[in-house]
């Protein structure tokens, strides 16, 4: 008996200590693959679990992209191309799919060779060693095709970590209906957006916007556009980053919005609920604050049928300075190049052909799907003058988005880009629940980040 | 073999009593047949190990590490722990799952309680078709049933809404910061109620009847059968289900994350403390960090059953 006791004692520890073995090479490997040697010409294996269907033999490239047209996007691509098929699989979208890249990452296999990315995302992934470099790959072939923006966006100093799809220029839309009925014009400066909404509400009219807790992205560039300037990040010094995220230009925004809340002025539903989009479809909000690829997304959720039908319109976001005009982006999309790509250099051709097709870009702006960053799309009489069918045959394009984008200036997102949103987010719960002002939540928010940063090992300039 | 026996019945000399089984053929029959229990339970044990064994081993080697975005993995013992007990948003976590527990465990238990005598009582068609009801939340997958509730507290398209829109009012949001703490108090209720009952129900059917008899025959009336009799029969089974409630709250996961993006807002990433844990790992891939609050809820957990086995302790009880 105290035999077998000490022979299981001794396989317990065994095990113990091989999976140990194991775990280390594990947690290390979650660094990713960059001790790798460069496996360029490695061919890539034969994928199985594809959404698409190959159109010839040559080696394939496994992509994860949440666009709606994706099968279009990827047949158009597969056919013009015989060195290189895409297999592509639609994981989820946004958070979603990002909790599976980040998952992949740390496990050390399993992510797909291009991922679609947001620009907000690509500095937290890079600093774990998981997306390729692109300008050894021919970046500087497509670099030429993109605003000064967008390009910044994807880039980290020298480095290129993606290559853009699509951008959110952000404007304000309204319910013609709502402003005919009540005879309002749609404000030029956020002073007369609340003075505006005040005469609405007084008028017995709807809410005049809405402030969701849930898009912390979108709230971050309305203090972008009064000027603030979150974080501070140079590749060259990964170690380092500047966080201010309770200067004078965030507060103000977080006030202001607090205080259209508290005066009941904007609704606090969060976006993309379908209470919400059914408060949109019902007109129970005048304007939405939203960003280019908003008509399509609306559309695809069933707005701008039936009642809500032709009573949308675009106008240039409301600006703190009318003279001093600021340009901001919420959202766009990109592709990235990941580590575990077998062959990179098939890889890189995926990222800078995927979507950058005339068909597939076509098809998503007329449609409304993206808002295309190419330049020979924007630059295209065709696309500037389209006269889009949510908004009535206005053409929004040249009003709104295409100035907003040629004006954006590019943005720098922390590596903690996430846990920054998450915190915001809580502060903007609290602020529509009243239990915080606006002050209170910047303060809060800059120590809770700071903190964080600092337990993640950062070199904090708060 | 003992001296009294020797006095008494002395054994004939020169013929040794022959023991059944000599000592070396007794272990091997011993081995053998241990062997073979082990081969019974070796598929079990196979999975037990892989699955639960290996992965708490490996999560345990995760929670003595620490790895941040700028730097590398680092060794970091018990510091993961302090920092975790010390974390007010795993704190407020483990005290709203407490808070939950004393508030809902009782009134589950009341209502299954409850339940399993009503349904106990009656013998009619009506008491079975009454049984299934009651079981079928519990049939439906929790996130389902989660989602669902989440459309039903809508305060767009919710039922209470659509009646309040009758008097032009609107109904309480009960997935608001207020009324969240009942909101999904409402939504396990309905979901493990059965459960629990079904268990009650049948300890009830292992009572004996003939103890109702004598009880009836000495003047007690429904009621007393019910509280004097039933409950006390049944506390066995009601301290069973208590511990599994216990553990089980403790660890509230799935409504509260199926209802997150529902709850605009209310419903925060460090809600509770295993939500705290999904959230490190998964959103920031803090992996370690989320490895060790799970250990700590664990030792919470722990600590929580042991001391509520030790207050409901028997003391010398005839139904032990």
């Amino acid at each position: 008996m105290k035999r077998r006791k000490r022979f299981a004692g001794v396989m317990a520890l065994a095990t113990g200590l091989l999976l140990s073995a194991c775990a280390t090479s594990a947690n290390n490997s979650g660094g990713g693959a960059s001790g790798a040697a460069t496996e360029e010409e490695k061919t890539p294996p034969k994928l199985t679990n594809c959404t698409n269907e190959m159109k010839n033999d040559a080696p394939q490239v496994s992509v994860w992209a949440w666009y709606p047209n994706m099968p279009n996007v990827v047949d158009n691509f597969n056919t013009n191309h015989t060195d290189v098929q895409i297999c592509w699989n639609n994981v989820g979208q946004g958070g979603d799919e990002y909790t599976k890249v980040q998952t992949a990452i740390s496990a050390g296999k399993g992510l797909a060779d291009v991922v679609m990315l947001e620009a907000d995302r690509l500095s937290s992934f890079s600093i774990q060693n998981a997306l390729v470099d692109l300008a050894p790959y021919g970046a500087d072939e497509v670099k030429g095709n993109f605003r000064e923006g967008a390009w910044k966006d994807v880039s980290q100093g020298d480095k290129v970590f993606a290559i853009p799809v699509d951008g959110g220029p952000m404007g304000m839309i309204y319910r013609t209906d709502v402003f005919k009925k009540y005879e309002i014009t749609p404000p030029a400066t956020w002073d007369q957006y609340a003075a505006t909404a005040q005469k609405l509400k007084d008028a017995g009219g709807p809410h005049f916007g809405d402030l969701g807790s849930n898009v912390p992205a979108l709230f971050m560039a309305l203090q972008q556009q009064k000027g603030a300037v979150p974080f501070g990040y140079d590749p060259a010094k990964p170690q380092d980053l500047t966080i201010k995220l309770n200067d004078q230009a965030s507060k103000d925004v977080l006030n202001y919005w607090a205080d259209l809340v508290k005066r009941d002025l904007v609704g606090t539903q969060d976006h993309f609920t379908t209470d919400y989009i059914s408060g949109v479809v019902s007109g129970k909000y005048a304007t939405y604050v939203s960003a280019a690829w908003t008509p399509g997304y609306l559309t695809g959720a069933g707005v701008g049928k039936g009642s809500s039908k032709g009573v949308w319109a675009a106008a240039p976001l409301p600006q703190w300075d009318a003279a001093n005009p600021v340009s901001v982006n919420w959202g766009g999309s990109a592709f990235a190049v990941t580590t575990q790509a077998p062959n990179k250099r098939l890889a890189a051709i995926v990222a800078k052909g995927i979507y950058a097709d005339p068909a597939s870009l076509e098809e998503g702006w007329k449609k409304q799907i993206i808002f295309p960053l190419s330049k020979t799309v924007q630059d295209s009489p065709d696309f500037v003058n389209n006269k889009s069918e949510f908004f009535n045959g206005q053409t929004a394009n040249k009003d709104v988005y295409v100035p907003a984008g040629n004006a954006y200036k590019g943005t720098v997102y922390a590596p903690i880009q996430v846990y920054y949103y998450a915190q915001l987010q809580a502060q903007l719960a609290k602020i529509i629940n009243g239990k915080t002002t606006g002050d209170q939540a910047a303060d809060d928010l800059q120590a809770r980040i700071v903190k964080y940063a600092e337990s993640q090992g950062f070199n904090v300039t708060a | 073999m003992s001296h009294a026996r020797a006095v008494d019945t002395p054994s004939p000399p020169n013929q040794p009593t022959a023991p059944a089984v000599s000592p070396r053929r007794r272990s091997l029959n011993e081995r053998k047949k241990s062997r073979t229990g082990w081969l019974f339970v070796a598929p079990f044990a196979l999975v037990f190990v892989a699955f639960l064994i290996l992965p708490l081993v490996y999560a345990f080697y995760l929670s003595l590490y620490s790895k941040g975005l700028a730097t590398g993995v680092v060794f970091a013992g018990v510091k993961n722990y302090a920092t975790a007990f010390t974390d007010p948003s795993f704190l407020r976590g483990v005290w709203f799952v407490l808070r939950f527990a004393v508030v809902l465990i009782p009134v589950q238990m009341l209502v299954s309680l409850a339940l399993a005598l009503v349904l106990d009582a009656l013998t009619t068609h009506l008491a079975r078709f009454a049984r299934l009801m009651i079981f079928l939340p519990y049939a439906i997958p929790a996130v389902i049933g989660a989602l669902m509730w989440g459309f039903l507290y809508s305060p767009t398209f919710g039922p209470m809404q659509q009646l309040a829109n009758i008097f032009g009012a609107n109904a309480p949001f009960l997935l608001g910061p207020d009324l969240v703490f009942f909101g999904l108090m409402n939504v396990v209720t309905w979901q493990w109620a059965g459960y629990y009952m079904i268990i009650i129900y049948a300890a009830l059917q292992g009572i004996d009847s003939s103890i109702y008899e004598a009880a009836r025959m000495d003047g007690a009336n429904a009621w007393q059968i019910a509280f004097r009799i039933k409950v006390p029969m049944v506390s066995s089974a009601l301290l069973l289900i208590l511990v599994f409630a216990l553990i089980g709250t403790l660890q509230f996961f799935s409504e509260p994350q199926i209802l997150r993006p529902l709850s605009n807002g209310t419903i925060t990433p460090d809600f509770t403390p295993n939500i705290y844990a999904f959230s490190q790992a998964f959103s920031y891939a803090n992996f370690n960090y989320a490895s060790a609050i799970s250990f700590a809820l664990g030792i919470v957990v722990f600590i929580a059953v042991y001391v509520f086995l030790f207050f409901t302790r028997k003391r010398g009880s005839v139904f032990t």
